[in-house]
């Protein structure tokens, strides 16, 4: 019988496979950053262990890191207490590190393919769940916790339990692919299977309407594999891919033959089997936003709030869980998504703050002013994306729009740093996740696409990005 | 990392869902540097209104649970970010057995990492334990929870059993594939980063 991708990916990396058990598996790729790696580094000093290969590790800051005035010191002592003890480890273990005055500085999972680290066929993992970032160029690409940070830096593999694979197409073609994204193809197949529906398994995104897409859109789609549960995501590489790696700052200087070997090599096999299926056809379908506290509480733009007995008919966790979500939201059911409106916007985040996703947010905003009664801002997804929308003229569009511009980092996605809502305050953000308190105490976050969010921007509440022109 | 035999307290009944692990350490405390120490951080915008005095009606508030090590909530307990500060501060607070219907893959796994322990039981059997107010123990060797009523018996994997009863380390264990490890480095064809 034939083999999917992850499987294939899978057995060339294992070391040790036990029946039943976890599987000891090797780690190629291994990026750290300030948050979840300092009790690694002291579980690691106080075992008198060093790191097995520093050379397969990279380090940036993103996290906490503030975005305004790099040049100004970091005011929050143990934010700047975390940055430090990064510099000191990776010093210590002989680490690359791109620090905060790095011009490679910027969010873990936006810096990785964009310097060539990440690769089609590895093993990538991060101290961060949306490591899923990088399957779309064909990498087992997993999120782990702190001990197996140190288990990684301590011994470049790590135990881990097989996943099976989950295979979702993405069939049809959208017929406004500047209004209805990437974001709103995986907000639809969340909603769809549910925050738990992917749990165990590692989704491969197959099918026309993954093609089609762009790497930068296909980074979106793996990016948020996690909120639907699955231990990572996945996307077959093709010429798309392999073109996108070539020439960047690490890629390796045996490029082309590492392509050809996986060309032929890095696919499902067409007689391989998948644990489970499902399908989502995009013809149709809408731009999408989250009302509730979880992304898959999400509905189209031109519906309204739903009536928690919608959801009764499951079981009654579900529907408590909708019950509190709009409390916690204060909304009512009933009321049409484009009525709500809105004090921030957030573009920022490793789901979508790459270079594309500013140039099209850039076309919703451009000569026009947002509306009086919202805060945005924009924060590329690194230093790199910052430089090269500059060059494009993107940060005066935002700006003259009253925009703030950022510096690169985390920001508002997680609130680690002075960005985040005050309570009560209602967000069009970009990022991956609407928990509650996610982007601050109290703060109410709406999960939209770049161009959707800009377009709440400009009106001060959420419309159909559909109705603009975006030529 | 302590190894685990048995737990004996009252439970500490968290009634509720999808409890995330931003919940249960908001991000604003995953600044520390050390393992230790985030218990007073546990479940912190439950525990305390703005002025950060202590909120009457919240669970871990009340005087009654003070010395409780057990934790009885609701289903797919631990979800969101795979922070490990969350089972640092459960435990820095002094809670070694989570029970609940359901755990997030990540948290589940985490828990072990740590030496404690989640117990998944059915969600009428978790109902009936939020509701146990006298000491229970729960006897990981035997798989085990006593009631003052009954006796309840839980799933393991025998491996993570071992893994908390031995309190083994997890690199150590590694280190004997050593071997192993060099011979896939040898092999590998994927080039370092530098
Ligand atoms: S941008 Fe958000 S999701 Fe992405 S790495 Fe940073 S905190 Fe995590």
């Amino acid at each position: 019988m034939g083999k999917t991708l992850f499987e294939k990916i899978w057995e060339s990396h294992i070391i040790v496979e036990k029946q039943n058990r976890p599987s000891l598996i090797y780690i190629d790729r291994h990026l750290v950053h300030e948050v979840t790696s300092p009790q690694a580094f002291d579980g690691l000093r106080m075992n008198n262990r060093k790191v097995r290969r520093p050379d397969l590790t990279i380090a940036t800051m993103d996290h906490n890191v503030p975005t305004t005035d790099r040049s100004l010191p970091i005011l929050d002592q143990t934010s700047s207490i975390q940055i430090q003890t990064l510099e000191k480890n990776c010093k210590d273990f002989g680490i690359k590190l791109f620090d905060i005055n790095s011009p490679n500085q910027g969010i873990v999972h936006v810096i990785g393919p964009q310097l060539g680290i990440t690769l089609p066929g590895t093993t990538i993992v991060c101290g961060d769940s949306h490591t899923s970032t990088h399957g779309a160029f064909g990498a087992l690409a997993l999120g782990i916790g702190t001990s197996d940070v140190e288990h990684v830096l301590a011994s470049q593999t790590m135990w881990l339990e097989k996943p099976t694979p989950f295979e979702i197409r993405v069939e049809g073609k959208r017929k406004n692919p500047h209004a209805v994204t990437a974001k709103d193809i995986v907000l639809s197949i969340i909603k769809n299977i549910g925050t738990g529906g992917g749990t165990g398994t590692v989704i491969e995104y197959r099918g026309e309407g993954i093609t089609d897409l762009s790497m930068e859109q296909r980074m979106t789609i793996c990016n948020m594999s996690i909120e639907a549960g699955a231990r990572a995501g996945l996307i077959a590489p093709d010429e798309k891919t392999f073109d996108y790696l070539r020439g960047r700052e690490y890629t390796p200087k045996n490029y082309e033959t590492l392509v050809d070997s996986w060309r032929d090599h890095l696919k499902t096999d067409n007689d391989a089997k998948f644990e489970k299926q499902f399908t989502l056809h995009i013809d149709d379908i809408a731009p999408q936003v989250s009302w509730g506290t979880n992304p898959g509480m999400t509905c189209d733009v031109t519906e309204s709030i739903p009536s928690p007995d919608k959801f009764s008919k499951g079981d009654s966790n579900q529907k408590k869980g909708a019950e509190k979500a709009l409390d916690y939201m204060a909304l009512e059911p009933g009321t049409a998504i484009e009525d709500i409106k809105i004090d921030r916007v957030f573009i920022g985040s490793c789901t979508n703050a790459r270079l594309e996703d500013l140039i099209e947010a850039s076309k919703v905003i451009k000569g026009q002013k947002i509306s009086s009664n919202v805060n945005a801002m924009v924060v590329p997804g690194s230093q790199m994306v910052k430089k090269q929308a500059e060059e494009m003229g993107l940060d005066k569009i935002f700006i003259n729009a009253n925009f703030e511009w950022r510096e690169a980092g985390c920001s508002m996605c997680l609130g680690m740093n002075p960005d985040i809502l005050s309570p009560g305050e209602r967000c069009a953000s970009t990022s991956n996740r609407n928990f509650e308190g996610r982007q601050g105490t109290g703060g109410r976050t709406h999960l939209v696409s770049p161009v959707m969010a800009a377009a709440a921007a400009i009106k001060g509440h959420f419309v159909d990005v559909r109705k603009m022109d975006l030529s | 990392m302590d190894s685990f035999k048995k737990v004996a307290s009252i439970v500490t009944p968290l009634d509720k869902v999808n409890v995330d692990t931003d919940q249960i350490v908001p991000k604003q405390f995953l600044k520390l540097v050390q393992k230790s120490g985030f218990g007073k951080f546990l479940f912190f915008n439950w525990r305390y209104d703005e002025n950060e005095n202590k909120k009457p009606d919240f669970v871990l508030n009340d005087s009654k649970y003070e010395n409780s090590k057990i934790l009885v909530a609701g289903d797919n307990f631990g979800c969101g970010s795979s922070r490990e500060h969350a089972v640092w501060a459960l435990l820095d607070y002094g809670f070694s057995v989570i029970i609940a219907p359901s755990f997030a893959d990540i948290f589940f796994s985490n828990c072990f990492k740590n030496g404690v322990l989640p117990i998944m039981l059915d969600q009428i059997i978790v109902e009936k334990l939020q509701h146990e107010t006298g000491v229970i123990e729960v006897d990981l060797e035997n798989q085990i929870i006593k009631t003052s009523s009954e006796e309840i018996s839980f799933k393991i994997d025998s491996y993570k059993k071992k893994i908390l009863l031995e309190g083994l380390d997890d690199i150590a264990q590694t280190f004997q594939y050593e071997e192993k490890i060099l011979e896939f480095e040898k092999e590998s064809k994927i080039p370092s980063v530098l």
